[in-house]
């Protein structure tokens, strides 16, 4: 079955480590949809938010691909259901005298906020799961999209449970 | 014992550090990047440089070496084109789990990503061909990559490793102290099999009906030949051992098929058709074994044991997967069986292995003598498996030679078959031969090479005349790039595009031979064939090249077409096996 995956890789910050993973998708036939990359709260590792759409035979097989990578650390697959999924977008949207207002309350509805203002444009920025900022644009699509950025998807599983926790120090210190 | 760290270069510290590792070898060639390295090199007692031809030749010795010695090979080459032409042996030890460390000479740090003179981004072109790769950046990193290469290349599912390190890299200040910390947090194979999965291995095992052992080349890797016996002879049950595996189990062993595969014997490829259980050891579903994937073995379960979790179920779903080291599993499994038939659990195997010595006996591996006079290749080749013995290693091109070597020598102990089988490099044979008679340098060694394929890297022999590796290469020469002209025989209507070498005319092999300091004998006759083989076996101290002039028809048979089934397994040319469906 075909379905949207959302991977979690920790990995060691190390020059490279996104290379290699990046052409591990590619070498063995993957598209990724999204990725995001940063900093942990620990310093020598981090974390790749990766979205993938794909049969989970072959996700299977892409996971333990990853996991033979050394600088991998720990790979786990967040359920949607039972993860905080998160995108930031910046748009920048015609707005002038005429039509500010309208933008602004779509701004307000959306719980977004407005990062800049010029004479005849502004820019919006807002977070939230694909779905709302997909909802979002289309509103503001009407107005006139002059430019749009979008990040890849950040992803945490609910609860009190870490996947940086202690497990994964106690295996770094052996 | 750690030592106390003393005060040196990167490139000292270098040295230091492959000495410390327990190399003993290293095959290479020396260049601007690499430069500061061999200084200290050449003031090593305990490190043997060999300086090759060509770098490829230095990648090939060193998988040569470690597939004959089970120890880590080296070889090391400098930046840019020198560390390219390492790229073809790096990709072989990657398709056929080598353990090999390359180390190569960068540019200066300051001069990456300039396009500076002779600068090639080699972590970069190795990244999908390594098990691993590293670029230096603080010379005080040298011992610990080097040990942690050395640990990744043995460790686990071996393969390749790559460290690039650049010139001011090993021109600086640094010190050394042994052993270092390794710092691999990621890395941690699996060797110790499931208890649980053993166990359920075990009682798919003692309930099959027509069961057959696959084995891989992760047994000879595992160092598991003695478990696997005893594991075969416990249970009685048909073994079949892949390109990568000839040898793990004696070919004179009652219990042995031989090969499976698009070229492996009747009995081997109809046995997994028809099995019920594949106990796949170390094996990995290759498409050359398994032909067309979604008719292989149609009605067998699957027991899957692999180091590398990756493998299971890649191509093949198993019903009971187990990772971990083939020796420990192998060995868990023994006591598990013993186990079970204690309690008289054991399906009897006496109706199945009735059929499997039908189908043997119906259908043996042969050839036909050639119809014009010439020289059958199968010939040549039984003939010196015949006269070097199951003690001489054996190290093929990639071929029809490979294939008649695999089938016609017999192997009887494990790593006495050096072959390139995942990558399918052609030019293997020489520099592989070359650093298998390093590591074993007690042993016979012999070549045994296509005329294609030794066209492509003999340039060694002049590296094995100079640093005295005595070995002995069987060029069968029949003027052609023969398995290719095999398949323009068959799917394209004989139309002989590009295959002809004319190489039974140019080069003279025999000059050859002789201008690269090595003797060159030739045979074209039957009737000399063992003469001239016994006059290689007498040289010792000296490389020896036989020009076997061969005839060019002769095809490799049996033969699973590409793409098709094994059901489609053709004995020779237009003769389909026939097994009634009520056999089985």
């Amino acid at each position: 079955m075909t379905t949207r995956h959302t991977l979690s890789v920790l990995v060691e910050d190390k020059p490279g480590v996104l290379a290699r993973v990046a052409a591990l998708f590619s070498r063995r036939g993957f598209n990724i949809e999204s990725l995001a990359v940063g900093p942990t709260e620990h310093p020598t590792t981090s974390r790749m938010t990766i979205v993938v759409t794909v049969d989970d035979l072959p996700l299977e097989q892409v996971t333990k691909q990853l996991n033979k990578l050394i600088n991998v650390l720990k790979i786990v697959e967040l359920d949607p259901d039972s993860a905080v999924q998160r995108e930031l977008v910046l748009v920048k949207v015609k707005a002038d005298l005429a039509t500010r207002s309208h933008v602004l309350e779509t701004v307000q509805l959306f719980r977004a906020k407005v990062v800049d203002v010029a004479t005849d444009a502004v820019t919006i920025e807002a977070t939230g799961t694909a779905d709302k900022l997909a909802a979002l644009i289309k509103v503001l699509e009407p107005f006139g999209i002059r430019e749009l950025v979008q990040s890849g998807m950040v992803a945490m599983g609910r609860g009190s449970r870490s996947m940086t926790g202690s497990e994964n120090r106690l295996r770094s210190a052996s | 014992m750690t030592s106390p760290a003393e005060s040196l270069t990167g490139a000292q510290s270098l040295v230091r550090s492959l000495e410390s590792a327990g190399a003993e070898v290293v095959f290479g060639i020396p260049g601007g990047a690499i430069l500061p390295a061999y200084d200290p090199l050449f003031d090593s007692v305990t490190l043997r440089h060999i300086l090759v031809r060509h770098e490829q030749g230095a990648g090939h010795a060193a998988e040569g070496y470690a597939q004959a010695t089970g120890r880590v090979g080296v070889c090391m080459a400098t930046s840019g084109p020198g560390a390219t032409n390492l790229v073809t042996p790096i990709a072989d030890a990657y398709m056929d789990s080598v353990p090999i460390v390359a180390i190569t000479g960068q540019v200066p740090s300051a001069n990456i990503g300039t396009d500076a003179f002779q600068e090639a981004d080699i972590c970069g072109i190795t990244m999908p061909i390594t098990k691993h790769n590293f670029l230096v950046q603080h010379a005080d990193d040298i011992p610990r990559t080097i040990a942690e290469a050395f640990h990744i290349a043995l460790s686990g599912r071996p393969g390749p490793v790559l460290v690039d390190i650049p010139k001011d890299i090993l021109q600086a200040q640094t010190t050394f102290a042994w052993p270092p910390v390794l710092e691999l947090p990621g890395y941690h194979p699996t060797t110790r099999p499931h208890a649980k999965q053993v166990r359920e291995a075990a009682k798919l095992i003692a309930e099959a009906r027509r069961p057959v052992l696959y084995v891989g080349g992760g047994v000879l890797k595992a160092r598991a030949a003695s478990e696997l016996r005893v594991l075969a002879e416990l249970t009685g049950i048909p073994v079949v051992t892949t390109l990568m595996a000839r040898g793990a189990f004696p070919d004179s062993h009652a219990q042995h098929l031989g090969m499976p595969g698009m070229h492996g014997s009747v009995a081997a490829v109809v046995a997994l058709q028809k099995s019920d259980l594949l106990i796949c050891l170390g094996a990995r579903f290759d498409d050359r074994v398994t032909g067309k994937l979604d008719s292989f073995a149609p009605d067998a379960k699957v027991v899957h044991a692999d180091i590398d979790p990756a493998e299971i179920g890649k191509n093949r779903m198993a019903d009971v997967p187990i990772v971990g080291d083939c020796r420990e599993t192998i060995a868990d499994l023994i006591v598990a069986l013993q186990e079970l038939y204690a309690a008289g659990t054991r399906a009897d195997i006496t109706a199945w292995w009735k059929q499997v010595d039908g189908w043997r006996d119906t259908y043996p591996l042969g050839y036909e003598e050639p119809t014009d006079g010439s020289l059958a290749p199968q010939y040549v080749i039984e003939r010196i498996g015949r006269i070097a013995g199951p003690d001489a290693l054996y190290v093929s091109g990639v071929g029809q030679h490979q294939m008649w070597a695999s089938q016609f020598i017999s192997y009887e102990k494990p790593y006495t078959w050096l072959n390139s089988g995942g990558a399918g490099t052609m030019g293997y044979a020489v520099p592989a031969a070359m650093g298998a008679k390093v590591g074993r340098p007690e042993a016979t060694v012999w070549a045994i090479d296509g005329d294609g394929c030794f066209q492509m890297t003999n340039q060694e022999l002049v590296t094995c005349a100079i640093e005295g590796i005595p070995i002995k290469v069987a060029i069968i020469n029949n003027g052609n790039l023969g398995m290719v002209r095999q398949w323009q025989t068959l799917f394209y209507n004989s139309r002989y595009s590009n295959t002809g070498l004319d190489s039974r005319r140019v080069p003279d092999f025999v000059k050859l031979a002789d201008a690269m300091g090595c003797i060159g004998l030739r045979c074209e006759t039957k009737d000399d064939v063992d003469a001239t083989i016994e006059k290689a076996m007498a040289v010792d101290d000296m490389p020896v090249v036989i020009d076997f002039v061969v005839g060019e028809d002769a095809m490799v048979w049996p033969m699973v077409p590409a793409g098709t089934s094994n059901d489609e397994i053709l004995a020779a040319r237009d003769t389909r096996p026939v097994w009634g469906e009520d056999d089985v």
